[in-house]
Formats: structure tokens, sequence, C-alpha cells
């Protein structure tokens, strides 16, 4: 609501008039309760995640925040036609680095990016994934600097989360004021479930006869999402199923049913490349399925994402998206990376030396927000460890500035207060479309001044509305 | 269907059948200890035998009395037969099988175990046991409103049918496994208050003082008693009534399916052979022994409708 210029109430966007004014009309303590009835809700429904390394039983809530964020229909259609274009370039990339690796014989990114790379997957080479399609399911991390600036931030390409916080903070707005729904043209959310199906029956297997059995592959109720896989499988109609479910019958994979095994045509994986199947890749895994990758190799099954995707979200990778999406688009990228400096090259981890204090330092591998420094809040200490990192393992690093990332407000007891947001929409990929649910998850670093926004380092969500103008 | 998710909801609903009947069976013997101080330890041990839990309570505590035996069952989250620990476990399965329920029942499921996760959370105070309980049971009966009401008519539904009336009737049998001595006509003394309280008891652990007076008056008689808990096929809790019902969903199944498995056979021959006699071939061919054959003939069948179903991965 307030532009990146701060709290002062006098540059709020367009956008947000509508609300502002809902808002500035609510008896006083209208808000706050509501703000509080929205834990209970969560907490009933059971929409909570599971904290990696805490006591299994411990099953917390996300923060939710009332404000929600707001975008218009005209920049929703800005940003949504520079992600269609990222996301094209990404499975163009993803199909020409498993066979003719073109973009490496233009000299485009450097051949040791992708050789000693431990997110490309040889066991790929040659493989045309059914409809040809790599990448299901895409979230892609924004960051807004300035009006008409959007950077993004990453690109989730291997199992991105978080579709079912978008959709449940959609479900308590609606349940909490549903008025503003009435007064406001807001788009729906609600059609995701559908469109996924959609989506992942349009890639059934060769082996598929008849109507596409989707199955969504959890590694079960201990896992921080299983909330989400869950609420996706019952979402889309479609099984939720464990590795312990599947075994290779006849050539398919098949499902322990009541009645039998009964093969599976799309699997959508929320288990990494890693842990899919002992046999062809990480043999102590107890998640996955002994020769499902041969049997997807042959044709018998659909894995969404495709195996091997992870090469095109690697942070190292990162900064050579814009030759990428130029060089299979032929287009101008509409959308902006952060700028990066690749550690790995010394005149650049040069100057990432330097400037520590200032600059965002992330992990090559990392992710959720882990093995991160942020100069501007980091101690002395913190900055001397990064270095001491730094300077062992150059190119397990990049560096970024820490933008000045737009705030958002949220309701906190003292009234409304800007945050820090990112913001990741979902996007759907099928061999002829390219479906994005006008919405998203907004991901919001509910401690003042932070730039953290991951759930599991004290970030909470808010819903997030695009007007239908 | 998945076979883990028959299985989840098999067993979802045997451990909301259990915390029930162990809430009932707590209140019986709550209400005797009240009314008899003196003689309560062999009520509450009889409590303690019924379900099963008499040897794991001496390991932790000395004497059976109200406090320490309420605790147990009750409360003891270490305990894996205690109340709260089979909300808990019907609620994990509840979870893992979420996407075969519907939104109401998961709800009402997660917001029982939250209910008495909180109510289950500290000390209870004797004067407070008759509400605690009270609420188990209220939370139990959402979870079964719910799932009356929304459940799709499938075998998903069959499979959770199942898992209520096998434990169920595990459950009615071993009150009377407990009892029976109680029900035999020749050691009863006929109008003794003592044991007409104890017959309360019996009809009491199973919820069913009033239905019984409806159909039977004033008199309460062993015989009778007997009668109401094994054949009766209208006493919801009888071993008939819970056959009538297995039957019927292994029937449903079997349709479904286009398959009649062994354990449609079992179930069929258990009610014929248990449930087609008389109460006076019962008592001649020795109550106690009829009892331990039902138990054991039950839970083979719960082993047949694992396998057959392939709840569990085999070889």
């Amino acid at each position: 609501m307030l532009g990146s210029g701060g709290g002062n109430g006098e540059d709020i966007r367009p956008a947000y008039q509508a609300f502002r004014q809902w808002l500035d009309r609510q008896p006083e303590n209208r808000v706050s309760r509501k703000s509080e009835q929205a834990e209970n809700f969560f907490r009933k429904i059971g929409i909570t995640f599971n904290v990696y390394g805490e006591d299994e039983a411990d099953e917390r809530l996300i923060p939710f925040d009332v404000v929600p964020r707001v975008l218009s229909g005209n920049e929703w259609r800005k940003l949504s036609k520079g992600i269609e274009q990222r996301v094209r370039a990404i499975n163009a990339f993803l199909h020409d680095i498993y066979h003719r690796q073109e973009i490496l014989r233009a000299g485009r990114i450097p051949q040791s990016l992708i050789a000693n790379n431990d997110a490309f997957l040889p066991k790929m080479m040659g493989f045309d994934p059914p409809g040809g399609i790599y990448t299901h399911i895409i979230g892609t991390d924004i960051v807004r600097t300035g009006p008409d600036e959007f950077y993004v931030l990453e690109d989730n390409a291997r199992t991105p989360s978080g579709v079912s916080y978008m959709l449940e903070n959609r479900e308590i707005m609606l349940q909490m004021f549903p008025e503003l729904f009435a007064e406001i043209p807001i788009c729906e959310v609600s059609d995701y479930p559908s469109w996924l199906r959609r989506s992942l029956s349009a890639c059934a297997p060769p082996a598929c006869m008849g109507r596409p059995t989707v199955a969504v592959l959890t590694p079960g109720t201990y896992n921080s999402a299983y909330f989400e896989h869950s609420f996706i499988a019952d979402q889309m109609g479609a099984e939720l199923i464990e590795g312990s479910d599947l075994r290779v019958v006849d050539g398919r994979v098949a499902m322990r049913t009541t009645q039998g095994y009964k093969p599976v045509d799309v699997i959508y994986r929320r288990i990494d490349d890693d842990f899919l199947d002992p046999l062809n890749f990480n043999p102590d895994s107890m998640l996955g399925v002994p020769g499902i990758y041969d049997v997807y190799r042959a044709g018998g099954v659909t894995i969404a994402n495709a195996p091997g995707t992870g090469i095109a979200d690697d942070k190292a990778l990162y900064s050579y998206m814009p030759d990428i999406v130029e060089f299979y688009t032929g287009e101008r990228p509409l959308l902006q990376n952060v700028p990066t400096w690749r550690c790995s090259e010394p005149d650049q981890l040069a100057e990432v030396l330097d400037r520590l204090e200032e600059l965002v330092v992330k992990e090559v591998h990392g992710s959720g927000g882990y093995g991160m420094l942020i100069g501007p809040a980091a101690s002395k200490a913190e900055i001397e460890e990064f270095r001491a990192k730094l300077k062992a393992k150059p190119d397990g690093y990049i560096a970024q500035p820490t933008l000045a990332l737009s705030t958002v407000p949220i309701y906190t007891e003292q009234g409304l207060a800007p945050r820090h947001v990112d913001f990741r929409p979902f996007v759907l990929m099928a061999p002829n479309s390219i479906d994005i649910v006008p919405g998203g998850l907004t991901r919001v670093a509910m401690n003042e001044g932070s730039l953290v926004v991951n759930s599991s380092q004290g970030g909470g969500t808010k819903d997030t509305w695009v007007l239908d103008d | 269907m998945l076979g883990k998710t028959a299985s989840g909801l098999f067993w979802m609903f045997r451990y909301l059948e259990r915390a029930e009947s162990t809430a009932r069976l707590l209140d019986a013997g709550f209400r005797i200890a009240l009314t008899r101080a003196g003689s309560s330890r062999s009520e509450w041990e009889s409590v303690l035998t019924t379900t099963g839990q008499l040897q794991g309570f001496r390991q932790r505590h000395g004497e059976a009395t109200s406090t320490t035996v309420m605790e147990y069952l009750l409360s003891d989250r270490s305990n894996p037969a205690s109340i709260i620990s089979m909300v808990k476990a019907a609620r994990d399965n509840a979870r893992a099988v979420r996407i075969a329920l519907t939104r109401e029942v998961w709800e009402a499921t997660n917001e029982s175990w939250m209910t008495l996760d909180k109510l289950l959370s500290g000390r209870i105070p004797e004067a407070d046991l008759p509400d605690t309980l009270t609420t188990i049971r209220q939370q139990n009966a959402l979870v079964r409103g719910a799932t009356n009401g929304t459940m799709l008519r499938n075998d998903g539904y069959n499979f959770l049918r199942l898992g209520t009336f096998v434990e169920r009737a595990d459950n009615t049998a071993r009150i009377l496994d407990v009892k029976y001595y109680l029900l035999l006509p020749s050691i009863s003394q006929v109008g003794s208050t003592l044991d007409i309280k104890q017959w309360e008891t019996i009809l009491r652990s199973v919820s069913a003082l009033r239905s019984y007076t409806w159909l039977h008056g004033a008199t309460v008689n062993p015989r009778d008693i007997a009668q109401f808990l094994i054949l009766h096929e209208q006493m919801p809790r009888s071993l008939a009534f819970c056959y009538n019902k297995i039957c019927d969903n292994l029937g449903y199944l079997e349709k479904d399916y286009d398959n009649r498995t062994q354990a449609c056979e079992m179930a069929d021959s258990i009610r014929t052979d248990y449930l087609g006699r008389s109460m006076e071939m019962i008592f001649d061919d020795g109550l106690h022994e009829y009892i331990e054959d039902f138990l054991a003939s039950n839970s083979r069948l719960a082993k047949q409708i694992t396998a057959d179903y392939s709840f569990e991965v085999t070889a």
C-alpha cells in the first residue's frame, strides 16, 4: 500500500484505494478481533507445517496477516507476461541442456557450470519427457523495488511449495470479510486445483489408457509440507501416495489398492530427485520407488516435475538467466534479474569481499533461507565467518545487493506498519498452454526491518489480490 | 482406493471407538467408586482388566484408586491406551488419510484432538471428572455426526464402519469377559442390592441402562442382560448388532469390488456360529468359553480384513 518511500502514508498505491476506504470505515476492534480468529481457523483446518529438527509432533502455524497485498490488473498483466516468457525459456533450456546443448556450444554459458553441477542429471540426456514438458509447475519468486520494477529473485523449478497458502488465505479472507469481495473486483484463485489436474493430465505417458490416474507423491506425514501435499491431492481429486504404496508391476508404476496393484499414469512428486529411485539415484532412499526411473524412460509413467529440472533454478546459473531468456526466445527479457556477483570469478569475488557489509551472500545450493548472510543485518563475527567461507570455497556462493525492497503494510497492535515482502505466483505448463492463476503466495517478514520471508525463519503470509480492472 | 488409506480409516475409527468405550468404563467405574467407596478397588481393577491395562498399570502405580486409574487411562501420554493417546492416534490416522475424509470430518477430528489435548493437559480434579468424560463423548459424537452426515457411502465408508464395529464387538465382549461371573444364573443371588449395582454398572459401561429399562422394565436380571448385550439386534453395542453391520459392510465391498473375499466368508460364519444360537445354548456350553472364543474369532477377522484388502505391504 505504501511505496518504498516509507510509512508516512502519503504515497498510497492506487490499487489499494478501495481497500483503504473499506478499512477506514471499520469499527475500531473489528479487524483486530478477526485477526485473532484467523489463527483459530488455521489451527482448526490443520494448515500447519512441521519444523525440521524439532519434535516431530510439533506442528506450527505460519503467521497470517489480514491486510491483503494488492496488484492492479495492469501490473499483473505485465508481470504475468514476463513470467510466461521466462518459464518458456526455462523449459527450452532444459530440453536443450539434456539434448544438443546448443547454448554451451554457442558459449553463452560456461561448460563447467553444467558439468560440475550436482543438479545436472546425466541420466536425463537424450530423453523426451511426455508432452515435452519438464517444468509442469514453477513458482517464480518476485520482488518489487519501485512502481514498475519487478525483479525475479529465484525460479523454483523443482517442487515449489506454498500454493495451499494462496488458496487457504483467500478462503479465510472470504470467511472473515465477505463484503470486501462484493465491493472490490478481485480475480478468483480457486481454479488452481482443476487447472493443475488438467495440465498434469495433458502430460500423460504413452502407456496411459483412457482417463489418466493422477497421484501426489509425498515423503509422508512427518514432512514439513505434508499439509500442502494432502490439500492439493484432495482439491484435485488425486490419490496421495508414499513410496511404500508403489512398486513396479509389468512395466508400470502401480499403487497398492484394496483391489490389488493398479497403474498410476502421472505422479506429481513432492520429493527430491535424489530420493525418487534408490536403484537409479540415492541408494539409501526410503522414500522412493525402486525402478521408477526406468519405467519413466520407457514411457510408462510421467514424473512432474521431470527429474533434473533443478539445473534451471540453480543459483550458480541464475546470473545467466537474462542470456538464457534471450537465447531461446529471441526477445529481451521482460523481467529483470537481480544483479549478481559470481564469486567463482576472481575479480567479482574480490569486490564481494570488499563490500560484504552491504551485500547478501547466498549458498549456491542452499534453500529455505538457511546458509545466507545479510550483510547490513549481520554482526562483525558473522561477516568474518562468511569471509572465511567465501575464500575457502568461492564457487559455492553468489552475492547480491540488498535491494531497496518495497514494503506493504501489515496489521499490528499499533496500527498498520510497513514490512518487506516477496511474491510467488504459480505457473502451470502443459504442451499447449501456460496458465498462471491471478494471485500467488505473498510472504512477509513479520519482524520490523527484516528481509527474510521464509516460514522457517519467522516469515508470515497474506492474501494476494489481483484486481479485475 | 489405496490399501494404506483403507487401513487408516479402519484404524482411525477403531481408536475413536476404543477411546469412547474407555470413557464409558471410567464413567461406570467412577459411579461405583462414589457409591461404594469401600469396595471400589476391585471395580477399578476390573476396568483395568477390561481395557487390557492391568499389567501396564501395575508397573507404574501401586494401588488402583480413582485418582491413579483415572490418570492412567485418561491423560497419561506415555500410556498408548490412555484416552488422550488414542484420540491422538485417531487424529494422526485422520491426518494420514486426510484426502479420504470430508472437510467436516477432518475438522471435527482435529478440533476434538485440540479440545481434549487442552482439557487433559493437567491434573483433573475428581469433581471435574463427570464433565470431562461428557466432553470426551460429545467430541466423539461430533466426529460421528460429521461422518454420518457428509461422507460418501463408498468403500472408504465401509472400511471405517468395519473398524468401528470390529472394535465395538471387541469392547463389548471384553466387558462380558470380565463380568461374566455376575451373569451366570447359578452364582447370582437374585435380588441382592450388591448384584443389582454390579449389573447396573455393566449396563452403564455400554450406555444402555435406560434402553434396557425401556425394554425390560425395572426387573434387572442377569440372563436378560446377557441376552441384551449378546443377541439383541436393536441394541447398538450388542455383538449381534456389530456383526450385522460387519456383514453388511463386507457385503457392500463384495458387491462393489465384485469379489467375495475370505473375510466375507469368515464374518458370515462368525455370525452364524456365535449369534445364531439361543441364550440357553450359550449358557449350557459355558458363557466364559463362548466369550473367549468369540474374542479370538473377532481378532482373526480383523487380520483377515487387513490381508484381503491390502492394508499392508506384503512381499
